[in-house]
């Protein structure tokens, strides 16, 4: 019987990173994994939650858990903090006892984060890629300390092929991305991503890694805005890297 | 609210902190993070954790039982001597406190460290009624001689490099000292000495509340709490109602971990228990012995039960030293004497939503203060509480974010919620930001996005999955 996984593409994802999804699609196909995409799907909600219209983002929880409650198998997607969002915060937006609450805790416990799904689910981290550069990893603040998964991407980073993963002085330290904090406190967030950016360049990598949409925005318009040669990669461009983009 | 403060601009705040000031918070919160983290590599985590979770759950059970462990407190202070004032709120500690100094005739006070009357004001309404009060915790003589409050909960004076001490003795003391920290320390040691032996009180705050024996604990690195409370014939303790812990059990798990986590310390240097005063036959100490209970918004705190683990909150300072964003701007320009994370949370509950609803936004909700909290409070959990709170309003408060958000909101929402809607704003976007776009980013978009493009560009729309996804699925179906 084959794996299913049900593609959770997020609303950033979807707008700023179309190349990564297909990839994703791909690469999780390579795996054996039947993919579905359920073409309803929005926005989780995470934006309305982490500014405080709890009411907005239960509506949208609402509409999420409809279109992947009655899916079947895996929910997968590129983000940490998506994820999160519906792992730990989605059950609190139902009453407990309620069938939607009960909903949300079943949909929530089969919903990962891509490189979870691949190491945890799949047992899997050698995919196959190769990418031949000086690598370093972002983690992203979600993914780590919301999903406690630190050590997964890499773990996949690692079995690429002439990839090597250079330390980040910053690895665990929030880029100044936030969300809405980004546009709340602009100067700040500004700070932040700047400081970012300067353990990246020390680093000596010729590209950072991270597993979240967010942080890839902020991070890679960081880099750029100082003309860097250093690329901002989600992990999945590097684990399909040296495959032919789909 | 019990005060009237005007509204806290964390932003403009923000905007004004000193170029140099970054890169001296980051230089002491890392030396006290690496302390830190060394002694709890030395116990090992498993142990912290199960520290940290005993901590959370005697914390907890002391607030869930409140109402028992203070009376109980309050009946163990008076049996050995000592009085038990209750106070409403900041105005009514005040009151209490002056009364005191207006009974024994007081003129000079000297203090200890102690946030809680930071958070009244103390200083000012003591100053106010004429009275001298000097601060001798050495960080917060120095801030005092600035005329700022402090900058840090743990480290007042923390920001600040040996030369801008050794300049500011020279200006406010008149004393030529070399920037060395064991010199700057002797010259304060030789003024405070004085001070001690002419105050006739003696403040201090209270790190935590024994209810079993009436005992007052303090945990200090200077002595200087020791002779704020042993010197001068009256002294008088304000501790907040959240600081009770029901016996010396529960004491040592918590001594345990605030000092770990403070300032990277097994124990700190003075650790002290105050059951009562010595009494009229002692020879030396004090005669009397006032203990000020401060409600001050606490037990409306207790009221939440999304929010009451505000309460447990022991001031190590460690989610100052780990927050990104009290690294990146430093204490002041949370414009409240607590700042970090537990500063939001204590803030925009005690100043109420009008006064200081921006706080709880001023975090990423990278989470990196729960990690590090040593009694697990879920801090970015409560932060979320009080931005709904701001924006949606709950039991506690009405919203106080314009309507216009809200609307905003609201239109977001179904929007996103709407699928034909969400794809047609998409194909939208990529349109609109056809005049905008260079080689995939947009240098600079209009606001409210300005804010983010005034920092680095925003990338460009490029939705195009669902197109793809289809055509493939029809080129699939058309092979089978």
């Amino acid at each position: 019987m084959s794996i299913k996984a049900q593609l959770f593409i997020t609303c950033l994802a979807e707008q700023f990173f179309p190349g990564v999804l297909r990839r994703m699609v791909g690469l999780l196909e390579r795996l054996g994994v039947e993919v579905a995409f359920p073409e309803e799907q929005t926005c989780c909600g995470q934006p309305f939650f982490n500014s405080g219209y709890q009411t907005q983002a239960r509506e949208l929880a609402r509409k999420w858990l409809e279109v992947f409650g009655r899916t079947e198998g895996f929910i997968v997607s590129p983000s940490g903090s998506c994820v999160d969002m519906v792992r730990h915060h989605y059950p609190h937006l139902f009453p407990p006892g309620t069938p939607e609450h009960r909903l949300a805790e079943d949909t929530a416990a089969r919903t990962f984060e891509f490189t979870q799904f691949l190491v945890q689910q799949l047992k899997v981290t050698d995919v196959g890629a190769r990418f031949p550069h000086k690598v370093t990893y972002h983690a992203s603040c979600h993914l780590l300390r919301g999903l406690g998964v630190r050590e997964e991407p890499k773990a996949l980073l690692q079995k690429v092929q002439g990839l090597e993963l250079v330390p980040l002085s910053s690895e665990e330290t929030c880029c100044g991305f936030g969300g809405t904090f980004s546009v709340i406190y602009p100067e700040v967030s500004q700070a932040m991503m700047e400081a970012k950016v300067k353990s990246i360049q020390e680093s000596g990598a010729e590209a950072v890694v991270a597993c979240d949409a967010g942080c890839l925005m902020n991070i890679a318009g960081g880099l750029r805005k100082v003309n860097s040669p250093i690329k901002a990669m989600h992990v999945i461009e590097v684990l399909t890297a040296d495959r032919g983009t789909p | 609210m019990s005060q009237a403060a005007a509204p806290i601009d964390f932003r403009t705040n923000a905007q004004h902190v000193p170029p140099k000031m970054p890169a001296a918070v980051q230089k002491a919160t890392a030396k006290f993070l690496g302390s830190r983290a060394a002694l709890v590599e030395a116990l090992g985590n498993d142990l912290w954790q199960t520290l940290r979770q005993a901590g959370h759950d005697l914390r907890l059970h002391a607030i869930t039982h409140l109402d028992h462990y203070l009376e109980q407190a309050e009946r163990a202070v008076t049996k050995v001597g000592g009085h038990v004032h209750w106070a409403r709120d900041a105005g009514e500690a005040n009151r209490i406190v002056l009364e005191i100094a207006r009974q024994h005739d007081v003129k000079k006070v000297v203090k200890s460290k102690s946030m809680a009357t930071e958070e009244i004001g103390l200083n000012h309404a003591m100053e106010a009624a004429g009275i001298q009060v000097i601060e001798t915790d050495l960080g917060e003589y120095i801030v005092q001689l600035l005329g700022v409050g402090p900058a840090h909960i743990v480290v007042p004076a923390f920001h600040l490099s040996k030369e801008e001490i050794a300049d500011l003795f020279r200006k406010k003391l008149g004393v030529d000292a070399p920037a060395e920290a064991e010199k700057l320390t002797q010259v304060a040691r030789t003024k405070l000495r004085e001070e001690f032996l002419a105050a006739d009180l003696g403040i201090s705050g209270g790190n935590f509340l024994v209810a079993e024996t009436g005992t007052i604990v303090t945990v200090t690195n200077e002595g200087n709490g020791r002779m704020c409370t042993t010197i001068p014939p009256v002294h008088v303790a304000i501790v907040g109602i959240d600081k009770v812990v029901p016996d010396w059990e529960s004491l040592t798990v918590l001594l345990k971990v605030l000092a770990r986590s403070a300032t990277g310390q097994k124990i700190t240097c003075y650790t002290q228990f105050i059951s009562g005063p010595p009494g009229a036959e002692a020879e030396t100490g004090p005669k009397e012995l006032h203990l000020v209970l401060l409600d001050n918004g606490r037990s409306r705190i207790l009221k939440s039960p999304e929010c009451r683990e505000t309460l447990l909150c022991i001031r190590c300072g460690a989610c100052l030293n780990i927050c990104p964003v009290f690294n990146s701007v430093g204490g002041y320009t949370y414009g409240y004497p607590i700042s970090g994370p537990t500063g939001m949370m204590f803030a925009s509950q005690i100043l109420g939503a009008k006064a200081a609803g921006g706080l709880p936004f001023a975090s990423t909700l990278c989470g990196a203060c729960n990690d590090i909290c040593p009694v697990q409070i879920p801090i970015t959990d409560i932060l979320l509480h009080l931005r709904h709170r701001v924006v949606e309003g709950d039991e506690q408060e009405k919203a106080v974010a314009p309507y216009a958000l809200r609307m905003g909101a609201q239109a977001g929402s179904l929007a996103l919620r709407t699928p034909w809607l969400y794809r047609l704003g998409s194909t939208m976007l990529k349109w609109l930001q056809t005049p905008l776009k260079r080689d995939g980013w947009l240098p600079r978009l209009p606001p409210p996005l300005n804010r983010w493009t005034m920092a680095r560009p925003f990338p460009a729309f490029a939705s195009d999955f669902r197109t793809w996804w289809r055509t493939r699925s029809r080129e699939a179906k058309g092979r089978q």
